[in-house]
């Protein structure tokens, strides 16, 4: 089976996990020592008990002339005072890992935070929405679960067995190799029962995964469910996956729950030896009644934490493939990096632009831009043009570095992009995509995202500088009206507006709008393309659009056709190139806006 | 906030479980009462054993082998017993769990489908998600260890009776040690209670980040702001670690107080026991069963407090639940059918009013009329409430006063379906299913019953060709929201969708807007050349489209304006004429100034 074999190959990688977790958090190494220290006293106190009673009972009890009630009073107060003690250290031991585990769960979250932002915008989007967010999230939650309990738990279990080992051999050698050799057997049964759980534990988080998808469909297209009317289609579906999660839920506690059961099985096996061995090494004198007794409880001290060990594995499993997911994003490499200390900063001043033989292919896809040749002068205002799907917003995304060619090279002013600094690249070239996404904040909160030190005046004044303060004081709170998640109080049309607002203030050198425009209506685009010529003369824009209205007040158009520049000229000159692709375009486009 | 009635509102919360699930309950419940009464067996077997077997046998210096078979028989059979309790005890627990969670996340999801969208608007996704999810899950959490808790509770009558068969002195010890666990573990959930409760909404805090964080990630790295956007998550995360810290205090120091007093009293039972033995009241048999009854005890008192513990958090989670299933304000549905109508469908709005949840007016007082069969085009500028209209026409939400009717039908008097059945609506942000182009396209109606009309559909949408390309056709999955397509390619599969099912009334909002000119003009042209014309209300900016319209409603403000032929409006509307003229007198104004100014150095390729 294919799953199991991908389990146990998971499996091997656990404490390869395990170890890479930790390298990755040192913080989780500080005060380990003293950590440990106070869990080895807390897990005394889980054999004061046992040795109390064989104390008490062979000296106070069945101790020739007793019993002795005074001798047994002593054992339980000496007892009390060392329980008291266990108990103190155990609490320090609980806050310093709980202080230990989240602080350093914080930092990594933070860190895997970061990482997921660096990573490539191909690389994000191939991921689903959700995945990212568990990846900083619950993954992390299952990481700090797993070390404050199963972690203390283990720690202390395996202290327990060590001690209970060690308690056992001074007692009587013979009984305690029955008891390990009883217990053998369980640790390979064990393993191979894990392997099985962990493919049904696999198959669990497929499953809740399908189930989340269907759940977040039903909320995000609750217009679109409704319009169509297919409420019960959905629900059917919905059904099928909520019910498919509960299968694999339960098919993974049967294999947990077997799994338990042989350590049961085991325990009682191994209390059956000590059984019978122990009476018959007291039928030859080898150990007394007090001993025999303390090693049946002795037995249940070895036992109970060998089962909880089974079953913290179960949680480890989970824990770990948790910890494996979050690793793997932070291990992954961005494929766009920022070149930071080794990279220059772009010279200040207007921004030109060259692509040089650029090539570029979606991951798997066909080519989608071949052989792009294109010098943009500083300050020259540019249009791009073409069909859907004739790479317009590739050439733009490889022009701000949102991606990098697959052969060839791009330029600004002169140097490589690949070796521009980001915060130099992010703060001058400013690019403005089709989809306007807004945070869930107010007006002037989006605008100040690209810069937070902007007062209300200028940020007003900004909006005025684009034509939009009527539109601005037509809103129920001006510049404070909050715009919903993603925006979604306002229009389509107005998400660009403010989105355009948020681009203008951050003031870049090099500015592309992809169609950011498309949805607003034709008499503020004007204004603003108006507005928008005049506050961003000096500089270098590109506009991607299917508008023609935007390439005809171009320097310069670029016409795409299947991944190619087909034609590159002014406006005038494009449109005089009988059957070109551009005198298409502009003819179809001029039916479009004139027909009466 | 300390909340006192914590205790007594998750026992409610389980109470439900118990009515909802009786079944599994019960087998839950029986099993770990089986392995509850054969742990404290054991421990008498134990007791036995020491005292008629390995005393004697130590004694005597021999032993029959029919007592070590006997011994060794009761070992085994205990745990076999235990075994079977527990396998009953856990998948009980477990069937009981996974079932409530799944039947509550159908009642949840079943109320998202029924509620109406202006619900819907007044609450975030985020938290929608969460109410499916995570609070189902935290509101059954307890669940788990519930019928070892219960079965615990039995064990503990049944430990006292035994105790007091025992020894009156050596069971009084057990009566002080129990309740005091019990009472402990009361306090430490009621301790719990708000730090538990400011934690859930922290994690909620931070998912609601990462999450906008990541959706918006274009627009943080082509602004650069990485580092900010981690500083506002760092901050968060690390009120959620002190949260976390909070929390971990108390756990830290109820947990080995509470797993210390079966351990004490394990001591007070030998001190006690000695004292009877001494008095010769009790034996030595008497002494060790006890004392190993207290030994075993230890572990599942844990039980009941892993319930009391989890209670905080499943008695918030179930309020979050609970308000979703008690929301009210769903659509009302009349009797009407339309059935057996033909032909495109009239749609009128008389005097309607509407304003978002929020109280922000949107329209007021709007009338307007799409007579059967004519194309209206809807036009105004950015933010004037037409996809307003749309969402009214085709009662995605309900007018404030005023009606909307379909074919002189008031439209809250058509029954549920009706609607969806005469009238297709295409949004301007297209939403795709994440499943097959089929599927999205067909969504099982009745009206597209076989892979023909999908195809014709999406021949008039102008979407044949790239569906056609793709290598499974219209088996292809087109993944979440549709991220395998360009956004062009879902505005047209959303078109072919509205298509398919044959219309009698089209709404399109500004449906073309990711579409290039000529393909606009394309399916524009297809549709009007359909075998089964449907009346067209259209959202649009562009002059073909509105070309098309036999009449044209303006609307400012969320008021109409005017209404009549484009060319009427043209001429004594002017802020239609500005709006409708922009890019005509752009370019005049440009071929103005161009006369004047030469034009720049260009680019060079």
């Amino acid at each position: 089976m294919t799953t199991v074999e991908a389990a146990v190959a998971a499996e091997q990688g656990s404490w390869h996990t395990f170890k890479r977790g930790l390298a990755l958090s040192p913080e989780l190494r500080s005060g380990l020592a003293g950590t440990l220290a106070l869990a080895v006293v807390a897990t005394a106190g889980r054999i004061v008990v046992p040795v109390a009673i064989q104390q008490g009972i062979d000296r106070g009890v069945v101790a020739d002339g007793g019993p002795y009630p005074s001798v047994v009073a002593t054992v339980a107060l000496i007892s009390l005072a060392v329980l008291t003690l266990t108990i103190a250290a155990s609490y320090m031991m609980n806050v310093r890992l709980f202080t230990v585990s989240e602080t350093a769960l914080a930092g990594l979250r933070a860190r895997a935070f970061r990482h997921v932002h660096d990573l490539s915008m191909l690389h994000q989007q191939s991921e689903r929405r959700g995945t990212l967010t568990s990846r900083v999230t619950t993954d992390i939650d299952q990481i700090s679960q797993f070390l404050q309990f199963g972690g203390i738990m283990l720690l202390i279990s395996g202290g327990q067995v060590l001690i209970a080992t060690v308690v056992m051999f001074t007692y009587s050698w013979q009984l305690a190799l029955v008891v390990l050799v009883t217990f053998m057997p369980l640790i390979w049964i064990v393993r191979f029962l894990q392997r099985r759980l962990a493919a049904a534990y696999k198959k669990s988080r497929e499953r809740v995964g399908t189930m989340l998808g269907g759940i977040a469909e039903t909320v995000v297209g609750a217009s679109v469910i409704r319009a169509y009317g297919v409420q019960e289609r959905t629900e059917e579906r919905l059904d099928g996956a909520i019910d498919g999660y509960r299968n694999a839920q339960f098919k993974a506690l049967r294999r947990s729950v077997f799994s338990f059961s042989s350590g049961e099985i085991t325990s009682g096996i191994c209390l059956s030896g000590v059984v019978i061995v122990g009476v018959l090494l007291g039928v030859d004198r080898d150990i007394s009644v007090g001993q025999f007794t303390a090693f049946l409880f002795l037995t249940t001290l070895f036992v109970q934490p060998v089962q909880m060990g089974t079953e913290i594995l179960n949680d480890a499993q989970n824990a770990i493939a948790g910890w494996r997911r979050v690793l793997d994003v932070m291990d992954t490499e961005p494929d766009v990096a920022d070149p930071g200390e080794n990279g220059t900063d772009l010279a200040a001043g207007p921004v030109s632009v060259a692509f040089e033989g650029v090539h570029f292919a979606y991951p798997g896809g066909p080519e989608v831009l071949s052989a792009v040749n294109v010098d943009i002068p500083a300050q020259a205002r540019i249009a791009v043009v073409g069909e859907t799907g004739s790479g317009k917003t590739t050439f733009a995304k490889l022009l701000t570095r949102l991606m990098d060619p697959a052969q060839g090279d791009v330029k600004l002013s002169g140097v490589p992009l690949t070796g521009l600094r980001f915060a130099s690249l992010r703060r001058r070239v400013v690019m403005v995509p089709q989809d306007g996404f807004l945070f869930d904040a107010t007006v002037a909160e989006n605008v100040r995202f690209a810069r937070p030190e902007i007062g209300d005046a200028e940020l007003y004044l900004a909006f005025t500088e684009l034509g939009l303060a009527d539109w601005v004081d037509g809103l129920p709170n001006g510049l404070d009206t909050a715009v919903g998640e993603r925006g979604e109080a306002l229009s389509v049309g107005e998400r660009q507006l403010v989105a355009l607002a948020r681009a203008y203030v951050a003031d870049p050198d090099l500015l592309v709008l992809d169609e950011a425009t498309s949805a607003v209506d034709p008499a503020t685009e004007v204004r603003l393309a108006r507005a928008l010529d005049a506050v961003t003369r000096g500089r270098t824009t590109v506009a991607i659009a299917h508008r023609l209205s935007t390439a005809e007040a171009a320097d310069r158009v670029l016409v795409f056709d299947a991944g190619r520049i087909v034609q590159n000229g002014s406006h005038a000159e494009l449109v005089a190139q009988a059957d070109s692709v551009y005198a298409k375009l502009h003819a179809s486009w001029v039916e479009q806006t004139r027909s009466n | 906030m300390a909340d006192k009635g914590v205790v007594g509102k998750g026992m409610r919360v389980l109470m439900r479980a118990v009515r909802e699930e009786p079944g599994p309950f019960a087998i839950g419940v029986g099993g770990a009462v089986l392995h509850s009464i054969v742990t404290i067996g054991s421990s008498y077997v134990l007791g036995k054993i020491v005292a008629r077997i390995a005393v004697p046998a130590i004694e005597q210096g021999r032993v029959s082998f029919g007592a070590m078979v006997l011994a060794v028989a009761a070992v085994l059979a205990v745990s076999a017993l235990k075994v079977a309790g527990m396998i009953a005890r856990r998948l009980g627990a477990g069937a009981m769990q996974f079932r409530l969670q799944a039947s509550y996340r159908r009642q949840v999801t079943r109320r998202y489908l029924r509620l109406p969208l202006s619900w819907h608007q007044k609450h975030s996704t985020g938290g929608l998600l969460s109410n499916a999810n995570a609070d189902v899950e935290a509101a059954w959490y307890p669940i788990a260890p519930f019928p070892f808790a219960v079965g615990t509770l039995v064990m503990l009558v049944v430990a006292a009776v035994a105790l007091f068969a025992t020894d009156w002195a050596m069971a009084l010890v057990g009566l002080a040690v129990f309740p005091m666990v019990f009472t402990l573990n009361v306090i430490y959930s009621r301790r719990m209670s708000p730090r538990v409760t400011r934690v859930q909404e922290l994690r909620a805090d931070v998912s609601t980040i990462a999450h906008e964080s990541f959706d918006g990630a274009l627009v943080v790295k082509t602004m650069g702001r990485e580092t900010e956007e981690t500083e506002r998550f760092a901050a968060k995360a690390d009120e959620l670690r002190d949260g976390l810290i909070r929390v971990g205090r108390i756990r830290g120091a109820f947990d080995p107080i509470i797993d210390s007093l079966p351990n004490i009293g394990t001591l007070a039972v030998l001190v006690v026991g000695t004292w009877r033995l001494s008095t010769h009241a009790a034996t030595l048999e008497d002494v060790t069963s006890v004392v190993f009854l207290f030994t075993v005890l230890a572990f599942p008192i844990r039980a009941i407090g892993w319930v009391l513990g989890e209670l905080p958090r499943s008695v918030v989670g179930w309020e979050r639940v609970a308000k979703v299933l008690a929301a009210t304000g769903d659509m009302e549905y009349g009797g009407e059918s339309l059935a057996g109508r033909t032909g495109p469908a009239a749609l009128e709005f008389e005097d309607v009013d509407y304003a978002y949840p929020d109280g922000s007016e949107v329209l007021h007082g709007v009338t307007l009329a799409v007579p059967a069969g004519k194309t209206v085009a809807l036009v105004g500028p950015t933010g004037s409430g037409k996809s307003t209209i749309a969402s009214l026409a085709t009662r995605l939400v309900d007018p404030d006063s005023g009606k909307v009717r379909v074919d002189g039908r008031d439209v809250r008097d058509l029954d549920h379906g009706a609607l969806a059945r005469t009238i297709a609506l295409v949004q301007q942000v297209p939403f795709v299913f994440d499943d097959t182009i089929r599927g999205n396209i067909s969504l099982e109606r009745d009206a597209v019953p076989g892979d023909d009309e999908v195809w014709a559909a999406l021949r008039t949408a102008q979407a044949e060709g790239f569906v056609a390309k793709l290598d499974d056709g219209l088996d292809t999955e087109v993944g979440e929201r549709g991220h395998s397509l360009s956004g062009g390619q879902r505005q047209r599969l959303t078109l072919a969708r509205a298509l398919a099912g044959g219309p009698r009334l089209l709404v399109l909002d500004d449906a073309t807007s990711a579409v290039d000119p000529r393909v606009e003009a394309a399916i524009l042209g297809a549709l009007r050349e359909s075998e089964n014309p449907a009346s067209v209300l259209v959202v649009a900016y562009r002059r073909a489209t509105i070309a098309l319209a036999d009449e044209v409603v303006y609307l400012e403000h969320g008021k109409v304006v005017a209404t009549g032929t484009h060319r009427e409006l043209l001429e004594n509307v002017p802020g239609y004429a500005n709006l409708v003229t922009a890019y005509e007198r752009e370019e005049a104004e440009r071929a103005r100034e161009g006369a004047f100014a030469d034009s720049e150095e260009g680019v060079s390729a």
